[in-house]
């Protein structure tokens, strides 16, 4: 993790400004601090106070502190509930998760190089079709079908396929932003070096484009392990349990247990943090190469 | 461009890392043995596909017999119950990834599964002597019988606390008008006369599910008829009479606040403690009762849903859900071997250790214990009496699969009971259709 | 010439067979099954028996209304709030950069565990936010048992979800106008109101539109929310047409939900498009 920006250019704001104004600053501090933390954090602090209390606690649903600490305990009973089912489906969502972001990177970045760098109606008609993706609503039945057609259904490569098939169309447009900013002159002076088209993308394009794979990364990882929807169509079975169904099933499971709920809904949220910690500022460059101007 | 401050995510991420840490240190893990099974031969394991809404202690008790008595292992695979299971049971079956032992409902909807093909025939079997011939004929395709009773028979109904009964003085009524009447006074001395748990939409369907037994006894075709496209609920009105039910207690008030906040495991404190008086119910639910208020299980009783006519007053049971084979199992013998020791009277034993029985067992010598539960004991009046009719779904195929939401619907008093069940008679349509059944 | 040899389609092929056969075929033979009645082995053809279905049935028709409600509702809502968040947080607030962490945090939690958390505040008696309001005294109403509210309750959590990610993206849009614009109003004695009416606006216009078409593009097509919350009850009254569809595969009715699909598609074919078309075009004006 690389800490290279410094806090610096906000501390050193404007001292020459009338006093007056730094009292309605302050106050406008607190108060956007006050609001955002009644809407925002309440929430989150709900969430992990009752994670940590015993069930007749969590039972009256309020925010007062714990009368016994039991955050331990509840992880574990919620680790091993159905036969250790939430490991199964961490396990389960991690590879999908993993795979699906190797596969979009690398057939991504492609797709978008050649969409970008080739002018042809060809190439454009495909990128519509691509753009298109970002709009259409994924058909369900006819894709179970086609998937069953390739007995791919209920297995890992199909909900790997269909989970990339969904995020290529944002992939492409996050890597067609940030592609548009590489000068087409570095390509024509590796040409003229006589480097190919595959040792052009591998050797030059593939680690220039280096900041939008973390935002790719991050994205898609957070959107796919996060997934209700598609695992739910595509990769039913009990066996098959991603993190978010397992969420869902405990919902009924644990339907008088809020604490183990919510322990649960604590456990499968800091996956996701963690990326965020490392990878926040990706997220924001990204989107303001690929989605702002893309 | 820097937007977040990385300094106040680590500050909150810590936080909460410490606050984790803080309870760790008063608590303590109580880790779970693992059992390491003893025995070196390779064990048979039996995958075995059931539904996450029925309780398994029995079985689970019953499974570990035969693995020490046999070496077969048995592995449970939990489905979704609902329409949604049968859905993801068909789908297995069509696709030949069925379980070797697969727990389902008895009735049309088994027999709709196309059991010739999916499932082994078990008449020949020596056990299933024991099995009563009433179960037998709702697992019964032509000439193959297709499987045993993997639990208690149950009904549907009313389940009342007795002690409110008994503090104001009420009966038990005969007919829907003294139902109502009990309502009143429970609802005059501050308590809730009927629970509404429509969280859980699925509740909501018993007040017309059980209300069938009114059905069955007055028009004993109506299933049939509902089947071959010839009666409707809308156009039925002793089939109507199970919606204008569940719209009269709303009108009448009889219903707790906060309907659709109130879960099933809210309702079975709210009867237990007493704060409620009734819910429409099946007795299924005295296993959960039995867990969360053991002290209180036997202040519970059972009636059937009442009708207009005092001198017909009866029950809705539900047949006990069925365990069946897969035809195509490579552990075909292994499972077969499963079903014996279960309906064994070593087997039964063991999983009445574990497991109370919400209703009298489908298996002959495999008596009701003096220690059943209240509930039951009432339910076995109707039995003896004759006064039971097994609920629609086993009767015909088609349940709609909206129904739940529909029952919601006019509990709540959106909508008029009439279009309520016109809305189902679509629903029942719709799959009827769906599943190609003749006369639609 | 050259070039077409460099930037082979051979580079294109692995996304284009993925995307091709695992979406665009599925789409297009959505539009046969359709109009069938279904088992995935077998089919029979209805003709528009389905469509009509979703037409008169209002069990079925409510998840039209209920999703253009949700659709515009979060997305106008995501677009105001979050422009108006934007503004203060690109100002000089000094704690704005906790401010957009708090904010950008429930974009991380996924829509499931939003919806069991906020079921649970907005449980009518019990729950965090009738208890607070009932502080001051305002009788909260049933968020969700409520059959006429359910589906705003279900939107307003959606907005609380998804604000983040329309704040940060506004954000970055505001972030990348030039300094220089502000200096000149300020010069030709603009005040705050003019300079964002003038330069804020429209230079963070394609910023604004990409936040419109995602919200509304993840509005008319969701329904995880909906289903952890109200599961579309009560009754019907919270259902979308995404949660209808998933009823109909649930039930085994295939072609019913395939039908809803087309329908789905045709929406976003007929609103959707046309608004990302007229966005786009303004874009080019400016």
């Amino acid at each position: 993790m690389s800490q290279t920006h410094s806090m610096t250019q906000s501390n050193q704001v404007n001292s020459k400004e009338k006093q007056k104004k730094n009292a309605i600053q302050l106050i406008i501090e607190i108060f956007a601090v006050i609001v955002c933390s009644i809407f925002f954090l309440v929430p989150f602090y709900f969430i992990i106070v009752n994670a940590m209390k015993n069930s007749a606690d969590a039972a009256q649903l309020s925010i007062a502190w714990p009368t016994e600490f039991r955050i331990w305990e509840n992880i574990v009973e919620v680790i091993q509930a159905r036969d250790y089912m939430l490991l199964t489906a961490f396990f389960n969502s991690t590879v999908i998760t993993v795979v699906s972001i190797v596969i979009l990177i690398f057939v991504g970045s492609m797709a978008a190089f050649v969409l970008h760098r080739r002018v042809s109606k060809l190439s454009k008609t495909l990128s519509g079709l691509f753009l298109a993706g970002l709009m259409i609503p994924p058909a369900v039945v006819p894709t179970i079908w086609v998937l069953e057609q390739f007995g791919i259904f209920k297995s890992f490569t199909g909900i790997i396929l269909v989970e990339a098939a969904i995020q290529i169309p944002f992939t492409i447009l996050l890597y067609t932003g940030f592609i548009a900013a590489i000068p087409k002159e570095i390509d024509e002076a590796a040409i003229i070096d006589g480097t190919g088209g595959l040792q052009l993308f591998t050797k030059i394009i593939f680690p220039m484009l280096k900041p939008v794979h973390s935002t790719v990364i991050i994205l898609n990882a957070v959107t796919i392990f996060n997934d209700f929807v598609h695992p739910l169509y595509f990769f039913p079975g009990s066996e098959n349990a991603t993190v978010q169904l397992t969420l869902y099933n405990f919902m009924s499971m644990f339907n008088t247990d809020w604490n183990l709920l919510f322990a649960n809904v604590l456990l499968i949220t800091i996956p996701p943090f963690i990326l965020f910690l490392f990878f926040s500022e990706k997220i924001v460059s990204g989107m303001a190469a690929g989605a702002v101007k893309g | 461009m820097k937007l977040f401050s990385r300094k106040a995510l680590i500050a909150i991420f810590a936080a909460l890392l410490l606050l984790l840490l803080a309870a760790c240190g008063s608590g303590d893990s109580d880790s779970d043995s693992n059992e390491t099974s003893g025995d070196s031969e390779d064990p048979i394991t039996l995958s075995f596909l059931i539904d996450n809404q029925t309780v398994t202690d029995g079985l689970e008790a019953v499974a570990e017999d035969i693995e020490e008595k046999f070496n077969i292992q048995t592995e449970f695979e939990l489905r979704p119950g609902g329409t949604e299971g049968d859905n993801i049971v068909k789908t297995r079956l069509a696709t030949d990834e069925m379980t070797d032992i697969m727990w389902y409902n008895s009735g049309s909807l088994f027999q709709a599964l196309n059991p010739e093909e999916h499932f082994l025939d078990l008449s020949g079997e020596a056990f299933m002597d024991r099995v009563t011939d009433d179960f037998k004929e709702a697992v019964t395709v032509g000439e193959g019988v297709y499987g045993v009773p993997g639990e208690s028979t149950f009904a549907g109904g009313w389940m009342y606390n007795v002690k409110v009964y008994e503090e104001l003085g009420l009966e038990v009524p005969t007919t829907w008008d003294e139902l109502l009447a009990n309502n009143d006074k429970i609802k005059e001395a501050g308590k809730v006369p009927v629970i509404a748990s429509f969280k859980d939409t699925w509740t909501s369907q018993v007040i017309l599910l059980g209300d069938y037994y009114n059905v069955h006894s007055v028009d004993p075709e109506f299933a049939d008829k509902f089947t071959n496209n010839e009666a409707k609920f809308a156009s039925t009105p002793i089939a109507l009479a199970g919606f204008e039910k569940l719209q009269d207690l709303q009108d009448h008030g009889h219903y707790n606040d906060e309907e659709t906040a109130t879960s099933y495991e809210d309702a079975i404190e709210m009867l237990a403690t007493g704060e409620a008086a009734h819910y429409p119910m099946l007795t299924t639910t005295l296993q959960a009762i039995n867990d969360r208020f053991p002290d209180q299980v036997n202040d519970i009783g059972f009636f059937g849903q009442p009708s207009d006519d005092p001198d017909n007053h009866g029950a809705t049971i539900w047949i006990p859900a069925t365990l069946a084979v897969n035809a195509n199992s490579e552990n075909a013998d292994a499972a077969k071997q499963w079903l014996e020791y279960f309906v064994s009277e070593e087997g039964q034993e063991t999983y009445m250790a574990n497991m109370k029985a919400y209703g009298p067992y489908a298996l002959h010598d495999v008596e009701l214990p003096d220690d059943a539960y209240t509930a039951v004991k009432d339910m076995m009046e109707y039995q003896d009496a004759g006064k039971t009719a097994p609920a629609l779904e086993f009767l015909s195929p088609l349940k709609g699969p909206n129904l739940e939401q529909i029952t919601v619907e006019v509990g709540l008093g959106m909508v008029p009971p009439e279009e309520g069940a016109d809305k189902y008679d679509r629903d029942v349509e719709r799959q009827a259709k769906q599943l190609q059944i003749e006369g639609w | 010439m050259k070039s077409n040899k460099i930037y082979s389609y051979w580079l294109l092929l692995p996304a284009l067979l993925i995307y091709a056969l695992l979406f665009l075929y599925p789409t297009v033979v959505s539009f046969f099954f359709g109009f069938t009645r279904w088992t995935l082995t077998e089919w029979e053809w209805i003709g528009f028996e389905n469509f009509r279905m979703f037409f008169e049935e209002p069990s079925l028709m409510i998840g039209f209304k209920n999703t253009f409600i949700f659709a515009f509702l979060t997305a106008g809502l995501k677009v105001v709030v979050g422009i108006f968040l934007a503004v203060i947080l690109t100002s000089k607030l000094k704690t704005k950069r906790f401010v957009r962490s708090t904010i950008f945090f429930p974009v991380l939690v996924s829509t499931i565990a939003v919806g069991i958390t906020f079921s649970v505040l907005m449980h009518p008696s019990e729950g965090l936010i009738n208890v607070v309001l009932g502080m001051i005294g305002i009788d909260g109403p049933d968020w969700l048992g409520n059959p006429n509210l359910a589906i705003y309750s279900v939107a307003l959590v959606d907005v609380w979800k998804g604000l983040g990610i329309a704040t940060v993206i506004l954000i970055a849009g505001m972030m990348s106008i030039p300094n220089d614009y502000y200096e000149a109003i300020q010069i030709d004695g603009g005040n705050k109101w003019n300079a964002f009416v003038h330069i804020t606006l429209p230079l963070s216009r394609p910023a604004i539109n990409t936040v419109v078409m995602l919200a509304l593009i993840g509005g008319l097509r969701t329904f995880d929310l909906v289903w952890a919350m109200t599961g579309g009850g009560p009754g019907f009254s919270s259902d979308l047409i995404a949660s209808i569809i998933y009823k109909q595969y649930q039930a085994g009715f295939y072609g019913l939900s395939t039908a809803g699909n087309v329908l789905l598609f045709l929406i976003v074919a007929i609103i959707v498009y046309p608004i990302f078309r007229f966005l786009n075009r303004k874009e080019v004006d400016l």
